[in-house]
């Protein structure tokens, strides 16, 4: 090892690189491969053309989500496409040797829930998976991304793929998050100011103060959205709150081994002195609850903001105008008091008990409003029991609510949770595309305060004005 | 598993002048349901591409006769979002051999690459000028030549190199693919563990 000081990410990636390839990419190693329903048959199907075999088996875990219903899931699924996805993770989960919570299974759920909340997922490891959101498990100090289907086959038959190594980027945000503001604000401010292209060719490395006081679900939340702002993923160094967070989880090391890897784990991040190819800083005192207007999701602003005009946007051209006239918004209009039909509380960025408990804040003593439809998915069967066994799910249903099943639902509505044409969702999850919540639907990307201020209003509230 | 070897491609353009496409755009994700690589072209670009009642959409450029080609020219920041292959696999399917923009999305860029797309990073203003010329003729010819690493506007004979990484270029001019490169080294691979702690 040289003595040159070196970021967390190179402490991740330089061991992991088998080989390097001259004016090419990193043959790079994957400790932990998590595969779902929709991006793995084709790899699957790879491999038995070419007649080759699994290397490491162990390595991958399969999950059933993006593709599941969200209610009556004892019930054999109905849509004839989405149950044969089903059957064909399940047999070839079970041809290869190959870990698979299932439907049904009480470890299902949302991939990059589960893969945390059982311990699969460590710090200094390196994970992937065919869905972007993989970034996720950066929270650990973990380098993850999400991958193509023609990488995954990589990952079954060699456990490597082929990456070239990205660029560095640090984002520095220091000072306390002020009342109502909530980890989701962080990111969705970040992309308001660097827009979904801002971080293209970086893998980002969360500092300060504010991360450093987030707790381990809010860094998740904050990583998973990091692939929204184009980077490759974000990590936050592993510290007492990382530890503290694995300690005893099914999966986690134990005992010897548990001392041995806390060791390393320490060892774990940002020298000093070390150089990035680029450095951003905020402050936290600038942020407050956030909500989006447009269709992606650097288009979004503070909750009290109007909508900017296109003259104050830096990419406000004919596209900013297409994204507008899409969500049916005009510029300058206040965001505050707009009408909303949906609310979604779920997803890989905001399915875990902390942004139930947020939601039932708000909601407590409230009633739902009536013109709103709510959906609120736990993202796996461990956060849907922690909800019932907290009280959260009485304080739901006596203001209205009720719970669904874990499960990808209506973040890419994939499965029978679609937001109907030009209808105004209020959503926890991570896309505002087109379309991305249903065929005409239009998405409002928010924290689970937010959206359960919608839930309660039936327009966009300021949580501040309900706390 | 080999692709089509890709060396030079000179055709006419399908112009796609919008920012940020993103791969929700590109194939929705109600179409990710097969489990098979098959049809996706049909499905590409669907809902800006059909209407509810699956009559096209006669404002849509694909449904325009005018314009068609195997190269597709989009926005800046074209491909983000999900890391869905599909997408990549729509825009092959459809006859598109090369995708030119002034700005990728990673995963995007990778997924391409890994089935014999080419995409073509150009310079804003050079993207300009593509657009501008396939408004002036919907004919005109762009000729991408990855051994020289250009791309030239026939008509005008403007050229602009673009960078690809070596390792890259020649499995492209080959048809060669990284599955079969990491076979070839499986028992360096398969030892590696040992040297990890996990």
């Amino acid at each position: 090892m040289s003595n040159m000081p070196s970021t967390l990410f190179d402490k991740v990636w330089d061991p992991h690189v088998v080989r390097k390839i001259e004016d090419g990419p990193d043959v790079f190693f994957i400790d932990r491969h998590f595969i779902h329903e929709v991006t793995s048959p084709v790899a699957f199907l790879g491999l038995e053309s070419r007649n080759i075999k699994v290397m490491f088996a162990d390595r991958t875990f399969a999950t059933a989500d993006h593709n599941t219903p969200t209610i009556n899931q004892h019930l054999p699924v109905e849509d004839p496409l989405s149950a044969n996805q089903l059957k064909a993770l399940e047999l070839n989960s079970a041809k290869y040797n190959i870990s698979h919570w299932g439907l049904n299974n009480p470890k299902n759920g949302i991939v990059h829930v589960v893969g945390p909340e059982n311990g699969i997922t460590l710090p200094g490891m390196t994970i992937v998976c065919g869905d972007s959101h993989t970034s996720t498990h950066g929270a650990f100090g973990a380098i993850a991304f999400g991958i193509g289907t023609s990488e995954v086959e990589m990952v079954l038959s060699s456990q490597c793929i082929m990456q070239p190594k990205p660029k560095k980027m640090r984002i520095t945000i220091n000072g306390k998050l002020g009342r109502g503001v909530v980890a989701k604000d962080v990111p969705l401010f970040i992309l308001s100011q660097i827009s979904a292209s801002g971080a293209t060719g970086y893998f980002i490395e969360f500092a300060g103060e504010v991360f450093e006081n987030m707790s381990m679900e809010g860094r998740m939340t904050v990583c998973n959205l990091s692939i929204e702002m184009g980077a490759r993923g974000g990590m936050v160094a592993p510290d007492e709150t990382t530890f503290a967070y694995l300690k005893g989880r099914e999966k986690a090391p134990k005992g010897d081994a548990w001392d041995k890897a806390l060791a390393y784990w320490k060892t774990l991040k940002s020298d000093a002195d070390a150089k990035f190819d680029m450095e951003l800083s905020f402050h936290a005192n600038d942020i407050e609850p956030q909500i989006t207007y447009g269709t992606n999701p650097g288009l979004g602003t503070g909750i009290t903001k109007n909508i900017p005009l296109s003259t104050a946007v830096k990419d406000g051209g004919a596209s900013y105008k297409k994204s507008l006239e899409y969500m049916g918004f005009a510029e300058n209009e206040k965001l505050i008091g707009k009408k909303v039909d949906y609310v979604f509380l779920g997803s890989c960025t905001n399915g875990r008990i902390e942004d139930f408990r947020a939601f039932a804040s708000i909601v407590k003593g409230r009633k739902k409003a009536d013109n709103i439809t709510a959906w609120l998915v736990p993202g796996s069967h461990i956060v849907e029991s922690q909800i019932k066994e907290e009280g959260i799910l009485d304080i739901l249903n006596e203001a209205g609510f009720s719970l669904r099943q874990p499960g990808c639902s209506a973040c890419l509505a994939m499965n029978d949770d679609k937001i109907p044409a030009g209808k105004y969702a209020v959503s926890t999850s991570n896309r505002n595309f087109e379309g991305r919540q249903g065929p005409g639907a239009r998405t409002l990307l928010a924290s689970p305060l937010v959206a359960a201020a919608a839930a309660v209003t039936g327009i966009v509230t300021d949580p501040r004005d309900l706390m | 598993m080999a692709y089509d070897k890709f060396t030079i491609l000179r055709s006419s353009a399908v112009p796609l002048p919008i920012e940020n496409v993103d791969t929700d755009q590109i194939i929705p994700a109600r179409f990710l349901k097969a489990t098979k690589r098959e049809g996706f072209g049909d499905n590409l670009f669907r809902d800006w591409r059909y209407n509810n009642d699956n009559t096209p959409k006669k404002d849509f450029i694909l449904n325009n006769p005018i314009y068609s080609g195997k190269i597709l020219v989009g926005g800046k920041n074209f491909g983000s979002g999900s890391s869905r292959e599909h997408a990549a696999w729509a825009i092959y399917d459809y006859g598109f051999r090369a995708v030119v923009s002034s700005f990728f999305a990673d995963i995007f860029k990778g997924n391409a690459l890994n089935i014999g797309i080419l995409p073509v990073t150009v310079s804003p203003e050079f993207l300009e000028k593509i657009f501008k010329a396939i408004e002036a003729d919907p004919k005109t010819e762009i000729e991408i030549s990855l051994p020289d690493q250009t791309i030239t506007i026939v008509a005008t004979g403007a050229k602009e190199s673009f960078v690809i990484n070596g390792y890259k270029k020649h499995n492209m001019i080959n048809g060669f693919d990284d599955i079969d490169y990491l076979q070839a080294m499986k028992d360096e691979i398969k030892s590696f563990p040992a040297k990890s702690i996990y």
